[in-house]
């Protein structure tokens, strides 16, 4: 079942440390974690990964957006735990090399940051956003629930309404906005 | 947050057994409530019994309707394409709530059981009959802007802060667990004296799945949120809808209203004003008095009365227009 040891019924201590196999960016890890370490905890403090960010810590701000299986996810609200099996993606998984994915581009292109702090999230969340879009996932000010526009056809409305959990302090927005149009039409280019 | 055993339960017989086996457990799903709350200090449970890999996972269209499985994410089942075309007010409230990422991870039987926003319960130095029972209420005189005006008492007038349950009310949905089968409208408890108790789940009672009833009048259905801002936030005031006309004639009608009521609030009375009447914004007013006329203000919260009222006249507008 697991690596979590329950001593039986009459049992009530609790497990300090457990033993958990991560699949993080395709490769499988493995950590000795306290149970209530976040995954956001596990991915910055046991992994080096400090691309995602820690800003609000209580699913308000969207820093820390990861995906997991390809959907985008708030590691802040997550225990590393319960994501064994899972395939978790976070920004320093998105480039092959050198090459950097078409929405890191995008956002380099069109100056989609000011501080930086935000950013790591924001394009997480783009690429779920715009693969929701893709799959055709309405939103709250989609007209008609049974009729939900294509990606490539988002208002923007549209864009400002999926994304409205990301949060920059800077004010980038028209950037931000600006960044997921052209990373979108990269993508288009590329089909 | 308090230190914790965690448990992956591989069937529904291990995670009730194992729930069990600890008096301070709690079944884990989405966790999108559970581990914000718990980074408060406001639940401190010994033991999370992960129920995510349960079989409880599908959509199921049948003749009768629609069958939601207990893990479905919200985001999947404002998509499901059943839901859209037959029941659009439960995809309408869906994506009017949370955020994109946390419908992703947010599950149906978790939004049926999710806590209130109140701002003392979730203030372990506040006073509050909900978190600890007979400590007190400090919303009562606080800051109770946000607080409900249907269904208090005095002991307690937390919001809750569900869309889906009140689309969910308004379509008579059908909790099944793994004994039995609970109608919506039976699921939750008023506050009264005992406000800790939130639904008639009792101790280790494990949601399977909830149905929606098959309804012509489901495919008319419209939900409506009011909030501070425009995206991203929980409801001052919401409304969820459904009629069927005849001619201009309103033959059957389902409201139920958010945002306002310490409980998913279906309101009968504004149905029985509806029924039989016109669909004229005349008559919606006469409905909406009567959904609220037993409402109770606070000192900062009258304006939801004003609100609500006005939130469904305009819902009902908007699915009649």
């Amino acid at each position: 079942m697991s690596d979590t040891v329950i001593s039986g019924p009459q049992a009530t201590a609790v497990d300090f440390i457990v033993r958990v196999q991560l699949n993080i960016n395709g490769e499988e890890r493995i950590l000795h974690i306290d149970p209530r370490t976040t995954l956001l905890d596990a991915l910055r403090e046991h992994l080096a990964l400090t691309g995602s960010k820690k800003g609000c810590d209580q699913g308000q701000c969207g820093a820390c957006t990861v995906h997991v299986n390809g959907r985008r996810t708030l590691s802040c609200l997550s225990l590393a735990i319960a994501h064994r099996g899972d395939e978790i993606t976070t920004v320093e998984g998105l480039s092959q090399g050198d090459s950097l994915h078409p929405m890191q581009s995008a956002f380099i292109a069109c100056d989609g940051l000011q501080c930086g702090y935000c950013t790591p999230g924001q394009i997480m969340s783009a690429i779920g956003m715009l693969q929701e879009a893709a799959e055709g996932v309405p939103s709250h000010v989609t007209p008609d629930v049974s009729q939900p526009p294509a990606a490539d056809d988002l208002s923007l409305e549209e864009i400002r309404e999926r994304m409205s959990e990301n949060i920059c302090r800077c004010g980038a927005y028209p950037n931000i906005i600006d960044a997921i149009q052209l990373a979108r039409s990269i993508q288009r280019g590329r089909r | 947050m308090h230190p914790f055993s965690f448990i992956e339960a591989e069937s529904p017989e291990a995670a009730i057994e194992a729930l069990g086996s600890r008096p301070n457990s709690v079944f884990f799903a989405g966790g999108t409530t559970l581990i914000d709350l718990m980074k408060l200090d406001v639940l401190t449970p010994q033991l999370l019994v992960d129920v995510n890999h349960l079989p409880f996972s599908a959509i199921t269209e049948t003749t009768a309707g629609v069958m939601i499985g207990a893990n479905v994410r919200n985001s999947d089942l404002a998509h499901h394409p059943a839901i859209r075309d037959r029941f659009p007010v439960l995809s309408e409230a869906l994506l009017s709530g949370a955020s994109a990422q946390l419908r992703n991870m947010a599950s149906t039987a978790g939004n049926l059981l999710q806590r209130t926003r109140c701002g003392y319960f979730r203030d372990v130095n506040a006073r509050c009959n909900k978190r600890q029972p007979g400590s007190g209420c400090d919303a009562l005189t606080g800051v109770n802007r946000s607080h409900a005006v249907l269904g208090t008492s005095d002991h307690c007038i937390a919001t809750h802060p569900s869309d889906l349950c009140v689309a969910m009310m308004a379509l008579d949905a059908v909790i099944h667990t793994e004994k039995r089968t609970i109608p919506i409208g039976d699921f939750y408890l008023l506050p009264g004296a005992t406000p800790e108790r939130e639904t008639v789940l009792e101790k280790g009672e494990l949601i399977t799945a909830v149905q929606i009833p098959d309804d012509p009048i489901a495919r008319r259905s419209h939900y409506l949120k009011v909030r501070d801002r425009a995206s991203y936030e929980f409801a001052l005031a919401s409304a969820a809808v459904a009629l069927e006309l005849s001619g201009d004639t309103i033959v059957r009608v389902r409201v139920a209203l958010g945002g306002v009521a310490t409980i998913p609030w279906r309101s009968k009375e504004a149905e029985a004003v509806l029924h039989g009447k016109p669909a004229t914004i005349a008559t919606f007013r006469e409905a909406a008095d009567a959904a609220l006329a037993g409402a109770v203000p606070r000192e900062h919260n009258a304006f939801k009365i004003q609100l609500a009222k006005r939130t469904l006249v305009e819902a009902l507008y908007e699915l009649t227009d």
